[in-house]
């Protein structure tokens, strides 16, 4: 049977659709708020939502996503914290939820403890960024087995032989990284994600999502003509603070321009 | 070379590995093949063997300690000199060796984390030698702390960048550097202070310090005719212990690693972490590390900036763990009262983060026989923590 991912990338096909995929950090400014956020995204026609997990030392992050997670620290949120709030969401939502979470806290957790809990409590998939494939082996077999979709990170730098590893372990979807570059950094728009997502494409039919720096609703539509979906994040955190109609605003257009 | 205990690639048992984001593994691999490639280099290796010679100034000298060791009570403790290389501690070794390489790989700039300051001005050092661009982060506690060497590294043409996230020290340092490399990974290279990070990194850095064993056992061999019974160095992420330590790991020689015990063992106050951590991964690799039940990773405090760390390199977990060294610490205390006894007894200001290997020598001497025979790496000199300690101590310069 396919993973609620998979099913959604495949719908998304069949309309000739794109998928739509925002970001929130978990308890950032409160668990609550969370709640609202990832209502919001369904309603405001995200397809799949990326939940952020925080982290002491989020090396892959640029300063809004640290400092969402330095907020939500603050509020005591845990990973085991982040699974029991999806675990209540999802009495609310069936959207597909994917985690971001660094190594460390799944480590400490207990990785086979960590896919049990998480996929128990409606997680669908999860994207570790400091854990490269290689590393990944044992996670992986564990993941499949309760069909946990694994989500690895391919990058502007990546050489064939990694694109073929990267392939092998991921499923759901592959996390192409429009940028070399931590999060919220500018995108640029030079025609070279273009020639690596053809490059990806030659190895596998597998959706490739693209984030890392997609900010405006032009920059949305750009990327979504090249790839199977685009993730929004830094610039999503960054307007949590707005009114709920301006964030709903801004939703909208970046619901529009991924099409 | 004795490289690992286990045949997966990166790891000392089931320590090291490589836990980056995508975008670095690339960069990691082809480091990976220079650094290999560079070991079969004779035009690398004789460039580098000429500039350790005529411009960092080894051999450092074994120094004989007689009126410290009969103060503490063992008459031979040798000081294996590393504060006399050229910008004043072990770091040049390895900074010097990573700037070559980084050249001879084709990037045209460099960075680096520092948290004392002694691996910023050595990669400054390096960078002004070969002639490359360089950018080193320094968390913002540590640039009040170690003011003169935020100084030099400007004067040596540096681009100082503080990081005020975080902790403000070593480990927001080495994120900020981890997030500059992921950007510009093209053009830079990370020069890594430490046996610590992403494979190559530990492996590469306890290669280029272990110089120092080298000599050192040379030396010993040299002045007393037989090895030494205990080597002793101070560990923050450890490469001046691993590079005493490395040449002896086969012979019958007992080996001491000091931590920073800090004001004691309460969470925070310390940065002994196998004492008081827990296995983990963090910024790049397995290995013993301060952390919460969540994972997150704790403050840390030290007198001496240098061994202010969370994690630990992670051929020291896999060292710790098959008991062939023993891990203890010193606090802030016992490090300054070493730091005078050496002063005064010998006329040498040893770095604060040497203070610590010294303190455990001071204690441990007690119990030892006359005879025995004591190696302690003096990793760096103590010029760059005159005004700190003078500080500590309510007086103003």
């Amino acid at each position: 049977m396919r993973t609620s991912i998979s099913q959604t990338f495949a719908r998304l096909r069949r309309e000739g659709g794109k998928a739509f995929i925002p970001y929130v950090m978990a308890g950032d400014p409160s668990i609550g708020r969370s709640r609202e956020i990832v209502l919001l995204f369904e309603k405001c026609g995200a397809d799949i939502v990326e939940l952020g997990v925080p982290f002491s030392d989020p090396l892959a992050d640029g300063p809004i996503i640290q400092r969402a997670a330095e907020r939500s620290l603050r509020q005591g949120t845990s990973l085991r914290s982040v699974i029991s709030f999806v675990r209540e969401v999802r009495g609310a939502t069936q959207i597909p939820i994917v985690l971001m979470t660094y190594f460390n806290p799944v480590f400490r957790y207990g990785p086979s403890d960590f896919i049990r809990d998480a996929r128990g409590a409606g997680v669908d998939g999860v994207v570790i960024p400091d854990l490269p494939p290689e590393e990944a082996t044992d996670f992986v077999r564990s993941a499949r087995r309760l069909r946990l979709d694994t989500i690895f990170l391919l990058a502007p730098t990546s050489t064939e032989e990694r694109i073929r590893k990267v392939v092998h372990y991921s499923s759901g979807f592959i996390y192409y990284v429009s940028i070399t570059g931590i999060t919220g950094a500018e995108l640029l728009l030079d025609g070279s994600m273009e020639r690596s997502i053809a490059q990806i494409r030659q190895r596998t039919t597998m959706p490739i999502a693209v984030g890392f720096g997609v900010s405006t609703p032009d920059e949305a539509a750009h990327v979504a003509r090249l790839s199977d979906g685009v993730i929004v994040g830094s610039a999503i955190v960054k307007r949590l603070g707005d009114t709920r109609e301006s964030l709903e605003r801004y939703l909208t257009a970046l619901r529009q321009a991924i099409a | 070379m004795r490289t690992f205990s286990s045949r997966k690639q990166g790891y000392f048992g089931p320590y090291g590995g490589r836990f980056v984001p995508e975008t670095l593994m690339p960069a990691l691999q082809e480091l990976e093949e220079g650094f290999f490639s560079s070991l079969r280099d004779r035009t690398f290796q004789q460039e580098l063997a000429h500039l350790r010679r005529t411009y960092i100034g080894r051999p450092t000298p074994l120094y004989r300690a007689e009126r410290f060791g009969r103060r503490v009570g063992v008459p031979r403790v040798y000081l294996k000199r590393e504060d006399l290389a050229h910008t004043g501690a072990h770091k040049i070794n390895n900074a010097v060796a990573q700037v070559l390489l980084a050249k001879k790989m084709g990037k045209n700039r460099v960075i680096a984390e520092t948290g004392a300051g002694q691996h910023g001005v050595a990669t400054a050092t390096g960078a002004a030698l070969v002639g490359l661009d360089c950018e080193i982060y320094m968390g913002t506690d540590d640039m009040a702390r170690q003011a003169l060497n935020v100084y030099r590294m400007r004067l040596l043409g540096a681009r100082v960048t503080e990081v005020a996230t975080g902790s403000r020290t070593l480990k927001d340092a080495i994120n900020e550097a981890l997030r500059d490399w992921t950007t510009n990974v093209r053009t830079t290279h990370y020069v890594m202070g430490t046996v610590f990070g992403p494979h190559p990194f530990p492996l590469m850095v306890r290669h280029f310090q272990s110089v120092i064993g080298k000599e050192a056992k040379r030396q010993i061999l040299d002045a007393e005719g037989r090895l030494p019974d205990y080597l002793v160095a101070c560990v923050g992420g450890g490469s001046n212990a691993l590079g005493l330590f490395a040449p002896f790991l086969e012979d019958p020689v007992r080996m001491i690693g000091v931590e920073a015990g800090g004001r004691g063992l309460e969470v925070g106050a310390h940065a002994a972490r196998f004492a008081g951590g827990s296995v983990g991964v963090f910024q790049g690799c397995k290995s013993y590390v301060l952390q919460d039940d969540n994972g997150n990773i704790v403050g840390t405090h030290s007198v001496s900036a240098g061994l202010d760390y969370a994690s630990v390199g992670p051929e020291h977990s896999f060292l710790k763990e098959s008991g062939r060294v023993e891990y203890t610490y010193a606090t802030d205390d016992e490090a300054l009262s070493a730091f005078d006894l050496l002063s005064q007894t010998e006329g040498i200001i040893p770095a604060l983060e040497s203070a610590h290997a010294l303190a455990e020598v001071v204690k441990r001497a007690r119990t030892l026989p006359q005879e025995t025979i004591i190696v302690v790496n003096l990793s760096g000199r103590g010029d760059k923590d005159v005004q700190h300690v003078a500080r500590l101590r309510g007086e103003d310069l």
